[in-house]
């Protein structure tokens, strides 16, 4: 039997009545209240999330960028100092061993944050291709990641804050004060909605999470996996495990974009993700869009007709849009209409363009 | 969480109260909390034959999807239609806007084999933590 592990909040999510769920070998808030009060105070509010469980490895020196450029097959040592890119680390032959958040922090200190449940992956692979003048640390244990997300989030993290947010772009990040506490603070989130992560020391989540909680006049809730889960999906964001995995690469997630075949030198899948990019992916994602109240869940069959097409590989019921919604995995060349097999029964289902829910759109 | 004490209970985590020949039945507060947020619910059909202990309908929460079973033999002769548009009454009231369906007992008896005593209940849910 494995012991779970605790983040530096579990008294306040204690404190605060959360039903806890174990989620990659942590355990985690999963609700604290209603799961949709909590995703719709993100979308039209804000909310704080605790995302201590996440990975967080520094690879620093004045090899880190090439070493970098090396390991992942993003451009980190293209990016400027103070910038964030979204990207993967991937196997050999193209599959996605993680989908990864890099920091910028300084010319020579890289931040690399990978899922809870691929952090000693991430961490052995980066230790194995990491060669030359950077060193590969792991700070998962001496970091804390608390996360204010929505659109008032901006506001409520200012009044507590020495940092000039609204001047910080999406996908950059600044060292600063937090409630007189030192942070890092990115403005990066995983809802679909603006939002802040603030890196800091573990002891520093407690106090760091009050002050926030009770930076505006009503307070700002806390929210738990279940609302996360459900923002990411109406955003179309990717869950390693469910629409990632080492049997995919990125282009089959629709996220060819990530690939960066156009920097110099190898890196590690180069040739497998080349002539992936070339041939064409093996399946593709969509969006599907539910006509019936019953939910597609992961692994429910995709059917064109009465044959198999495809497989949800998530779907839930959308705050946002008031139907269920599901991305799914279907043959390249299959276009619909699509139905899914919901216990026995099918389903209409109808496909939409990724994202279910853009904030710049509205719905 | 509440266990009232006029009410009969299932190992499913559903409740029964029993008038006469009647069975009203709906899901539990210990229910509600574990699933979270109801977001659809089946029911059975008025007038539809049931059998205890077999499955008659389906509760959808945000994270997962369970069998509604009937607690006793008998004949649908009412369904709460209010919860086609708001199953979040489930979560707010479950003993009470949130019943789901009743029942006219076969023969007129309920068998008091196989539902559990508000103790019992209590003690169940305890020890599943």
């Amino acid at each position: 039997m494995t012991s779970t592990k605790d983040t530096p909040l579990r008294a306040v999510h204690e404190r605060l009545g959360a039903t806890m769920t174990e989620f990659a070998g942590w355990l985690m808030p999963l609700r604290y209240r209603s799961e949709t009060a909590e995703h719709t105070a993100v979308r039209t509010d804000a909310a704080l999330f605790d995302l201590s469980h996440m990975g967080e490895i520094a690879v620093t020196g004045p090899g880190a960028g090439a070493a970098l450029d090396y390991a992942v097959c993003g451009w980190p040592s293209a990016l400027a100092v103070g910038r964030a890119r979204y990207t993967m680390l991937c196997a050999p032959d193209g599959g996605v061993l993680d989908d990864l958040i890099i920091y910028r922090q300084a010319d020579e200190r890289f931040l690399v944050v990978a899922n809870a449940s691929n952090t000693a992956v991430v961490l052995a692979e980066l230790i194995a291709r990491c060669s030359g003048a950077a060193l590969v640390t792991d700070e998962s244990a001496a970091t804390g990641l608390v996360s204010i997300q929505g659109p008032n989030g901006c506001g409520v993290l200012s009044s507590v804050t020495d940092i000039p947010l609204a001047d910080m772009k999406y996908y950059a990040g600044a060292y600063g004060t937090v409630a007189g506490r030192e942070a890092w603070v990115a403005r990066t989130g995983y809802t679909g909605e603006d939002g802040f992560e603030i890196f800091c020391a573990p002891a520093d989540c407690e106090p760091l999470w009050d002050a926030l909680s009770a930076a505006a006049p009503a307070g700002v809730p806390p929210a738990g996996l279940a609302a996360r889960d459900t923002l990411r999906l109406e955003a179309g964001m990717p869950l390693y495990g469910n629409e990632l995995g080492p049997d995919v690469t990125p282009y089959e997630a629709g996220l060819g974009r990530v690939v960066r075949l156009d920097k110099p030198g190898d890196f590690v899948g180069r040739d497998a993700l080349a002539a992936r990019a070339e041939a064409g992916p093996r399946r593709k994602l969509v969006g599907l869009l539910s006509g019936s109240r019953r939910v597609p869940r992961h692994g429910y069959a995709v059917l064109s007709g009465t044959e198999a097409a495809g497989v949800v590989t998530s779907g839930a019921p959308s705050p946002t849009l008031g139907r269920p919604i599901a991305m799914a995995y279907v043959e390249p060349d299959a276009n619909g209409p699509f139905g899914i097999d919901v216990r026995g029964t099918t389903e209409p289902a109808e496909v939409t363009a990724l994202p279910f829910y853009d904030r710049r759109k509205g719905r | 969480m509440s266990v009232p004490a006029e009410l009969l209970y299932t190992q499913e985590h559903e409740w029964v109260a029993i008038d006469g020949g009647t069975a009203t039945i709906g899901i539990t507060d210990y229910a509600t909390q574990a699933l979270g947020d109801v977001v659809y619910v089946s029911l059975p059909e008025v007038g539809a034959a049931v059998t205890a202990g077999e499955p008659c309908g389906e509760v959808e929460s945000t994270k997962s999807v369970s069998d509604l079973y009937s607690p006793v033999d008998g004949e649908v002769t009412e369904v709460n239609e209010e919860l086609n548009d708001d199953p979040g009454l489930i979560n707010a009231e479950p003993y009470g806007l949130g019943w789901m369906f009743r029942v006219q007992v076969a023969n007129g008896q309920v068998p008091a084999a196989g539902l559990l005593s508000p103790t019992e209940y209590d003690a169940l849910t305890k020890s599943a933590g």
